[in-house]
């Protein structure tokens, strides 16, 4: 049986000479995240901004400009209507519609009276699926925590990898893995995607799966250079990066296509997160390859003689090959 | 030289039957698994509000309105005392934490501070280690404040919430709903999850009605025109309340002795009906002895006047008495509906809470959409699992038998997990397993890539196999600890939903350890026992 090669044996292309193309694209792509991110800001959930949020179906498809009519005439500060679908939804096709109102007098006993007035405003005939009540208290909270955990997460990961490795390899570590989570935080910003909690959780997500790549071609870079020990940065990382190519692609291939399938089947609900992963995946595969590896070149260098001195320990790093 | 000892061998195979015993109840119908003895692991895995549809509730204790409450008490307590020991004082008024007056006359401020001091401070009870209730301030020349300390509150906080769950546990067992949970959240919040709830508006009506009830006696001799605005001309000793037609507008005023006849406290029962005459929704109600005696009393000496059935400040029914009551059972007829008849006596069965409660965070999913998900999540996981195994297989032939193998091992181990600890599974569970798949053949990747680079370097089969494993696997730990974190950190932040992807992630992590590193070792040496390859197709 012939099995499926995506990358040949012994590759030895020259990521480091390439550097600085990949720079450039880089540069493009932080700075239209970047862009996205002042101009458009995020697109937050009522996670974050507390309100009310409905999914209502009905019996036949819904006429959304009139079912905002008559939200309107309620006289919310701001409703947002549009169609859900997914499952029961598709029958028939927009029967359910997603009725989100922002807060108006900052206290959460009007909030619970926004779901009455919608209930009562809307009549019969209409089935509440889902009703989410956000208070301004909560909203907050949720926010500090996901800033938060962010942060935490992204120092944490930096802070494993320098003890693990060195230092040097934890500041990369630490601007690969943030500078993931800042480019797919700009796709949400420029796609409009709903940033909620569960948007937290892709983040930290690909910030763990980010690093992981990282870490292989960090680990793969500290066993050569034991080996080599005459051997320049440049010319190590290149022998790294492409001993660890095939499975740096293969792995970015299975955990994808293990999550096309959530994209096309998990619902609206799982949408916007899987598609945060899916994108994530694909800039982290790049980073570690760039980002990490490269920024390696630019912090000051590994003290080899130290190294010499201490008997190199781990997996057989002294066998030739 | 690559070797599997025996005793590895026979704890992994444990180990997947162990797994195979917790994952199985998963698998089998209902009916089936009830008739199944008790020794057997029966229980299936938790499936999250989003998946069975249910509410989510935290509720706050409205500790502002219990300071206020008690600053209301004292300053009545104050004025009362005062009075009675003739002091004369100015400008009693109370602020958010904390009450003041000022003594006029320089010669009975003695005598004024040593009564604020007895409320301040009550002798006999005391706050934490000897402390003040109130912190008492005195500028000397007759300016005084009370001001509830921290400690006093703390303490109120802590009984308030404690009381608070319970009676919110009465209420919701009275609704009939099955394995609730209700527990405490930070300092001043409950946490209400009720699983498969037909009326979640019901629920949290319930909930948000404190039903403190008291019978007052109206006060018809005060001119209730007078009391309503613009004048606001309230007697001291009444309070302006008034009943609510069914849309809750205010209907009728009525002026209501603050002082109270007999406290709700003492209803032994109540329940919902209808009026034999009507046919109007009633509420019957059934006094403990002791307030049996005390309505008694009081319908004894006014006969011909109208009390007050007053609920959380409104006046529900203000009947005429005709005579007095003496058997210490009687029937309320408001503006009821049968609907709101039965909720008020789950409401009074249960006891007043001792505090507001709000709802400052609702999640509340409908079964339909539970279902659903139910279905997308399956699918999904479905859909990830066949797209993976089909990859891999085409990508290392035998070996991605193996790997396939390993992992069907650990998804069944992850739900053995799941299951065994009661662990929440929810939507983002869901895709927090499907991730998994992902990252557990990234274990294998990693090793089969070892393999297949030793291989080149020109080792023999067993060689490059032994190497491959031993090289890997410091790698595999390395990058799984980095999810590892990421998953605590997600479940020290996140709440329901997200806790369970938290959940499943960091499990799942766990489980394809073991399964990359522990079982397809177990099966590729097997393997090469057998056949002794001379060559790998990798």
């Amino acid at each position: 049986m012939r099995l499926l090669k995506l990358i040949p044996d012994n590759t030895k292309i020259d990521f480091v000479g390439a550097r600085f193309i990949a720079f450039a694209i880089d540069g493009a792509l932080l700075a239209i995240a970047m862009f996205a991110l002042i101009f458009y800001g995020l697109n937050f959930g009522i996670d974050f901004t507390g309100g009310v949020l409905v999914e209502v179906k009905g019996t036949k498809s819904i006429d959304i400009a009139q079912m905002r009519t008559k939200i309107d005439s309620l006289r919310f500060a701001e409703a947002q209507l549009q169609y859900f679908g997914g499952g029961e939804c598709e029958m028939p096709a927009n029967s359910c519609v997603l009725i989100r109102v922002q807060p108006e007098m900052n206290t959460p006993a009007s909030d619970q009276e926004v779901v009455t007035r919608i209930r009562s405003g809307l009549g019969e005939g209409f089935a509440f699926r889902r009703t989410e009540v956000v208070g301004p208290k909560v909203s907050d909270e949720l926010k500090n925590a996901g800033i938060l955990a962010t942060v935490i997460a992204v120092l944490m990961i930096g802070l494993y990898v320098a003890v693990r490795f060195e230092w040097q390899y934890g500041v990369a570590a630490i601007f690969a893995t943030g500078h993931d989570v800042f480019v797919t935080a700009g796709l949400y910003s420029l796609m409009h995607l709903d940033f909620s909690l569960s948007s937290v959780a892709a983040l930290l997500t690909l910030a763990g799966y980010s690093v992981n790549d990282t870490v292989v071609v960090f680990d793969r870079i500290r066993e050569n250079r034991r080996r080599y020990k005459r051997m320049g940065l440049h010319e190590l990382i290149n022998l790294s990066t492409n001993q660890t190519l095939t499975r740096t692609v293969l792995t970015s291939v299975t955990t994808s296509i293990s999550i096309v399938p959530l994209l096309l089947f998990g619902g609206p609900t799982l949408f916007d997160f899987t598609a945060a992963i899916l994108f994530g995946i694909v800039v982290g595969t790049y980073s570690s390859i760039y980002v990490a590896s490269a920024l390696l070149i630019y912090l000051p260098q590994i003290n080899v003689s130290r190294e010499e001195t201490v008997p190199a320990t781990g997996g057989g790093a002294a066998r030739s090959r | 030289m690559i070797y599997v000892s025996r005793w590895q061998t026979i704890s992994v195979l444990l180990i997947l039957l162990i797994g195979a015993i917790f994952a199985a109840p998963n698998f089998i119908g209902d009916s089936y698994r009830a008739s199944l003895p008790s020794w057997v692991p029966r229980s299936t895995v938790n499936l999250g509000l989003d998946l069975q549809g249910g509410s989510y509730l935290l509720l706050e204790v409205d500790m502002p309105g219990v300071v206020k409450e008690r600053l209301e008490t004292i300053r009545g307590d104050i004025r009362a005392a005062l009075r009675k020991a003739r002091i004369n004082y100015t400008g009693l008024d109370q602020a958010r934490d904390s009450v003041s007056l000022r003594i006029s006359d320089a010669a009975q401020l003695e005598a004024a501070r040593k009564i604020l001091k007895d409320i301040a401070s009550p002798p006999g009870t005391f706050v934490g280690l000897g402390g003040n209730e109130y912190d008492m301030t005195d500028d000397g020349s007759g300016a005084f404040s009370l001001k509830i300390s921290q400690a006093y509150q703390r303490q109120l906080q802590g009984q308030i919430v404690t009381q608070s769950i319970e009676v919110v546990r009465r209420r919701i067992d009275a609704l009939g709903t099955r394995e609730p949970t209700i527990q405490q959240q930070g300092e001043d919040r409950i946490l209400v999850q009720v699983p498969g709830l037909k009326n979640p508006e019901e629920l949290k009506r319930v909930l948000s009605t404190t039903a403190k009830m008291t019978f007052r006696l109206v006060d018809t001799a005060g001119n209730v025109q007078a009391a309503m605005p613009p004048q606001n001309r309230v007697p001291p000793e009444d309070e302006l309340l008034y009943e609510q037609d069914k849309a809750g507008n205010n209907t009728q005023p009525f002026l209501v002795q603050r002082r109270v006849m007999v406290s709700g406290d003492r209803l032994e029962q109540a329940s919902s009906g209808f009026d034999p005459r009507g046919g109007e929704p009633v509420v019957n109600f059934r006094f403990d002895t002791r307030g049996a005696r005390e309505f008694g009393d009081v319908t004894k000496a006014a006969v011909g006047k109208p009390f007050a059935i007053v609920l959380d400040n409104k006046v529900i029914s203000a009947p005429v008495i005709r005579e007095p009551i003496l058997g210490g059972q009687g029937q309320i007829s408001g503006n009821f509906t049968a609907e709101t008849a039965n909720d008020l006596s789950i409401l009074l069965n249960a006891g007043a809470l001792p505090a507001g409660l709000t709802v400052i965070e609702e999640r509340t999913v409908g079964a339909e959409l539970g279902a659903d998900s139910v279905q997308a999540g399956k699918l999904a996981a479905i859909g990830g699992l066949v797209a993976v195994i089909v990859f891999i297989v085409a990508t290392y032939g035998l070996f991605g038998v193996f790997a396939t193998i390993a992992l069907a091992v650990n998804m069944v181990l992850l739900l053995a997990v799941l299951t065994g600890l009661q662990a929440t599974l929810t939507l983002p569970g869901i895709a927090g397993m499907v991730l998994t798949m992902g990252m557990a053949v990234d274990a294998n990747v990693l090793i089969y890539e070892r393999i297949r680079e030793e291989m080149h370097a020109g080792k023999t089969v067993i060689a490059s196999i032994d190497a491959g494993f031993r090289r890997a696997t410091a790698t595999i730990i390395d990058t799984n600890m980095t999810h590892v974190l990421a998953a605590a950190i997600l479940y020290a932040v996140g709440t329901g939903p997200v806790r369970g992807f938290a959940v499943t992630l960091g499990l799942g992590v766990v489980t394809s350890f073991f399964t990359a590193v522990m079982v397809t070792r177990l099966i590729v040496v097997t393997w090469m026992r057998r056949r002794r390859p001379k060559l790998l197709v990798l």
